[in-house]
């Protein structure tokens, strides 16, 4: 048996402990907000807080995550207005949306250890997450925005 | 299923309400409007489109779109898809509520289930949302607004002339008196729709939605929060998950399977085998071995323990390498005639000098952000699927086809797409969904192809090989330009293969070319398909334009020139170019080539706005390129400027970019600004990375690793985008595609300039060898 949080709820897991922490999100506990986009680590689409850091959902195992904290886009603010939620709205920044929970997420990891990153650290920070719609300028300009206040 | 919660949408645009008072108190401009004779600004348009020989048309009757509930609540049904260009769920509804003089705040979005005959044409695809739905979401909004006010002047008993709807609700000059949309909606839906002709449409300067960019995305809250819901993200009671093994060369067939391993993988539940067609066969389904299984996991984890013999057949053959060979072999001979004027045969002799270029670009894979999938609940009462198309009418019609179902059992409801680019208008995934819910009794199953799945069987993007020929006479005068196309087509889909490109391919880019040359000939050679062919954003825009452009920049290069001045050169002066009198057949992206005619004045404009806008000519630091291109697509004029900047170890980067678009009149300058934006970003990674080859007839690539996309750090730093004005009077013309054709083409040619390198073949790669 495997217990984990998940966005401050307690949950326990008698599966494959080798599945993605992704498909547990996902499939079994409904929480969708989460996405797959390649399931190799290689997107970033499915970027969840485990223990306070930015993870690839689709590459940490249900081992891995047992006894962690595990925060998903649904748990990072209550009313959906995390700094960085209010920043992606103030610039208009998802064109299919696909890809910006993950951003979101590695966004708001990056803000809570890096407050005032530089454009170089937003840049390296945000690599790991593709969008294919191509919204790289705003999501630049978001995250800015973000640290600075809006 | 449908997305109609949206607190979002509500709270962002309550904020805006007091601002939106402020323009209603100063309401003389809406009362000039009707003051104005009645062939003002506020009639039907003297132009038509190409939307009505679309399947089903267009539907223009509230009594479809629109539903007022007593409080006053507006809901819109959005009836197309929403793939990101914001056109769906956002421009269409918002040009309804202006013209109904709904106010935002108050008006929520459903999304309506395929149906056409009921919403008329729904295929979202070939950037023609706002095209053909501009009028008929008007006449809706009018319509309403009409029958609104006809309510309302009934209650009170006066002439409907001495009341107006303005700002969701209904006033009576005379008295002063108002009514809420609300307290009349009831007795306004019981009114017959005005006919056409009687409606009377705002004035264009009493938008106070359209044009301003001011209305945020309706789904914005919800993509923040994760609450938006995808064809990925849809979950029914008892569902299965299944994901398929496909057979990895196209029309290969099934030997033999064993499925003792998977079987024995937690959570997989069932192995079996799914039926597929045999090409060409549209979008049904390849066929396989589905795992099913109570995860998404377990389904991918048994189906990597299946153990599959498959024989290939004959496209095993297919290898990129010497398919790529073939094709420049081809090139060099006469193909078939596709357009040809004066006698390119006499320039070529004449010719003080003749200049050659060949260019090649590879296939290239969607790759949607959202791998596909559909869920589906298939019984003998009929068929539901749940999924994310672009074209939710015709997957209703073909999963009715390949069930064996009436249409009227089929349901489609469509949830967000992430993302389409023309993959998701073949719903193969639908109907794959489909067929497991019915061999499992009607079981909910929801398939979900992985990002393998995704790449290795897509419907890709043709692999093109050009060669264009340029006649020029003493005075570097080119006097003639013979293009050959060679590529597989996308008929190869849908028809045994014609083996030649076909109207509508070599209309994207090919026999449309503008140029004022008085010898031209276009030719297609023979190119076989040995894989799915369909259509990725702008077509074959991208390899043809990709040639013509680089090719005027290499005149440019050969005589001398600028290559902006090159390009006014060759489009000459104002005129309208009909290369109908010199072709079998123009296909003018659907629409009437009087209303949307290939105008070179306007072509000649968005190049100088882009090489004014972007400083064209300025001094630049050392490494630094800026290269050029101008191409019409889906009815719109764009041209890009890149700047390009190289460092001495060939890594390169993209400091700046610089686009005039010319799509007529525009609704949503703000989702134009981020489809161009975003169009940038993805011409990039096919000029850059984009590749998907063959080996044995199996496609390479698997996954982001080897099939790489532009990620931030690599994107263009900066994206300018200059939207040309244009009156109501205007067409409105395509935005989600035509930003993409250019921008390889300026980009070559901006490397070009910067290192007196010339790129032919794409894709370029992480260094420029110099
Ligand atoms: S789905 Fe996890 S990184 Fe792509
Ligand atoms: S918004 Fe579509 S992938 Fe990022």
């Amino acid at each position: 048996m495997i217990t984990l949080r998940v966005n401050g709820q307690v949950q326990a897991y008698d599966g494959d402990p080798s599945l993605p922490l992704l498909w547990y999100l996902r499939d079994e506990l409904g929480l969708t907000g989460s996405k797959f986009g390649c399931g190799e680590g290689l997107c970033g689409a499915c970027t969840v807080h485990l223990a306070g850091n930015a993870v690839r959902s689709c590459a940490v195992s249900m081992a891995d995550a047992a006894g962690h904290e595990v925060v998903t886009i649904e748990g990072l603010d209550p009313r959906g207005d995390h700094p960085v939620q209010r920043a992606w709205r103030a610039v208009n920044v998802p064109q299919c949306g696909f890809c910006q929970a993950g951003q979101i997420m590695q966004a708001a990891a990056l803000l809570a250890k890096t407050p005032n990153p530089t454009e170089q650290q937003i840049t390296e920070a945000m690599d790991g997450n593709i969008c294919r719609c191509g919204c790289y300028q705003r999501i630049q300009t978001a995250v800015r925005a973000a640290a600075t206040g809006v | 299923m449908s997305h109609i919660d949206n607190p979002s949408h509500i709270v962002e645009n309550v904020s805006r309400r007091g601002v939106l008072k402020g323009v209603v108190a100063s309401g003389a401009v809406i009362l000039v409007a009707r003051s104005l004779p009645a062939q003002a600004a506020g009639s039907l348009p003297k132009y038509t489109t190409g939307a009505s020989a679309m399947p089903h048309g267009t539907v223009n009757d509230p009594h479809i779109f629109v539903a007022i509930d007593s409080a006053g609540l507006v809901t819109i049904v959005a009836a197309r898809a929403e793939m990101g260009t914001g056109a769906a769920r956002t421009s269409l509804p918002m040009i309804l509520a202006d013209e109904m003089e709904a106010d935002w705040a108050r008006v929520r979005i459903v999304q309506g289930e395929g149906n056409e005959v009921k919403y008329g044409n729904q295929d979202t695809d070939g950037s023609r949302s706002v095209r053909h739905w501009l009028w008929p979401m008007r006449e809706c909004g009018a319509a309403m607004r009409m029958m609104l006010e006809t309510a309302a002047a009934a209650r009170w008993g006066v002439p409907v002339e001495e009341v107006e709807a303005t700002n969701h609700e209904i006033v009576h000059h005379g008295s002063g008196r108002r009514l809420g949309y609300g307290a009349v909606a009831a007795d306004a839906a019981k009114l017959a729709t005005p006919a056409r002709e009687t409606l009377r449409f705002k004035d264009p300067a009493a938008f106070r939605y359209i044009g301003t960019g001011s209305i945020p995305a309706v789904d914005l809250f919800n993509i923040t929060t994760g609450r938006a819901i995808y064809g990925q993200d849809v979950r029914l009671p008892g569902m299965k998950y299944a994901v398929i093994a496909r057979p990895p060369v196209l029309n290969g067939k099934l030997v033999s399977f064993d499925a003792t391993e998977a079987m024995k993988v937690p959570g997989v539940e069932k192995v079996m085998e799914l039926k597929g067609w045999t090409w060409p066969a549209k979008f049904q389904p390849l066929g396989g071995i589905a795992v099913i299984a109570r995860n998404t996991g377990a389904a991918i984890k048994g189906r990597d323990k299946l153990k599959i013999v498959w024989d290939d057949g004959e496209h095993a053959s297919y290898n990129s390498d010497s398919y790529r060979e073939a094709m420049k072999a081809t090139a060099a001979k006469p193909g078939q005639v596709a357009r040809n004027e004066g006698d390119i045969d006499a320039a070529m002799k004449g010719a003080a000098k003749v200049i050659t270029a060949e260019y090649y670009l590879p296939h290239i894979a969607h790759a949607t952000m959202e791998p596909l999938a559909a869920t589906a609940v298939v019984t003998d009462a009929g068929a539901e699927i749940w999924s994310s198309v672009q074209s939710p009418g015709g997957t209703r019609d073909d999963v009715a086809k390949t069930l064996g179902l009436p249409v009227e059992k089929v349901v489609v409801n469509n949830m967000l797409l992430g993302g389409g680019f023309g993959r998701k208008s073949k719903c193969d995934y639908a109907q794959e969904a489909a067929l497991l819910s019915k061999a499992l009794g009607g079981t909910p199953v929801k398939v979900i192809w992985t990002r393998e799945d995704d790449l290795q069987h897509d419907y890709l993007h043709t692999v093109a090989w050009q060669r264009i020929d340029a006649a020029l006479d003493s005075n570097n005068k080119v006097i003639g330009w013979r293009h050959r196309s060679v590529a597989p087509s996308i008929w190869s889909t849908f028809i045994p293969d014609p083996k030649h490109l076909q109207p509508l391919e070599t209309s994207m880019g090919l026999i449309d070319m503008p140029f004022d040359i008085a010898n031209i000939r276009c030719e297609t050679g023979e190119a076989a398909a040995h894989t799915r062919i369909g259509w990725f954003r702008s077509v074959i825009n991208i390899p043809q334009g990709f040639a013509v452009q680089s090719f005027a920049a290499e005149l440019a290069a050969a005589t001398g020139k600028d290559q902006k001045e090159m390009l006014l050169e060759l489009i000459g002066p104002p005129r309208i170019v009909d290369p109908r009198k010199s072709v079998k057949e123009l296909w003018n992206y659907g629409e009437p080539f009087e209303s949307y005619p290939i105008d070179t004045g306007r072509l000649a404009r968005v190049l100088e706005l882009a090489a004014e806008k972007a400083g064209w000519g300025r001094k630049l630091p050392e490494g630094h390129g800026l290269g050029i291109a101008v191409h019409r697509s889906f009815v719109s004029y764009i041209a890009t400027v890149v700047e390009v900047a190289v460092n001495k170890d060939g890594s390169w980067s993209i400091p700046r970019v610089d686009t005039a678009i010319d799509c007529g009149f525009h609704v949503n300058p703000e989702r134009i600004t981020s489809q161009i934006e975003g169009a940038a970003v993805m011409a990039l990674g096919i000029a850059k990375h984009g590749a998907i080859t063959f080996k044995n007839g199996r496609v390479q690539q698997s996954n982001f690793n080897d099939y790489q996309v532009v990620r931030i750090s690599e994107a263009p730093k900066v994206t300018n985008v200059y939207i040309v004005p244009a009156g109501i009077e205007v067409p409105p013309s395509g935005v989600g595609e035509p930003g993409v054709p250019p921008f390889a083409p300026a980009l070559c040619n901006a490397i070009f300039n910067a290192t007196g390198k010339r790129i032919r073949q794409l894709p370029i790669g992480n260094t420029i060898a110099i």
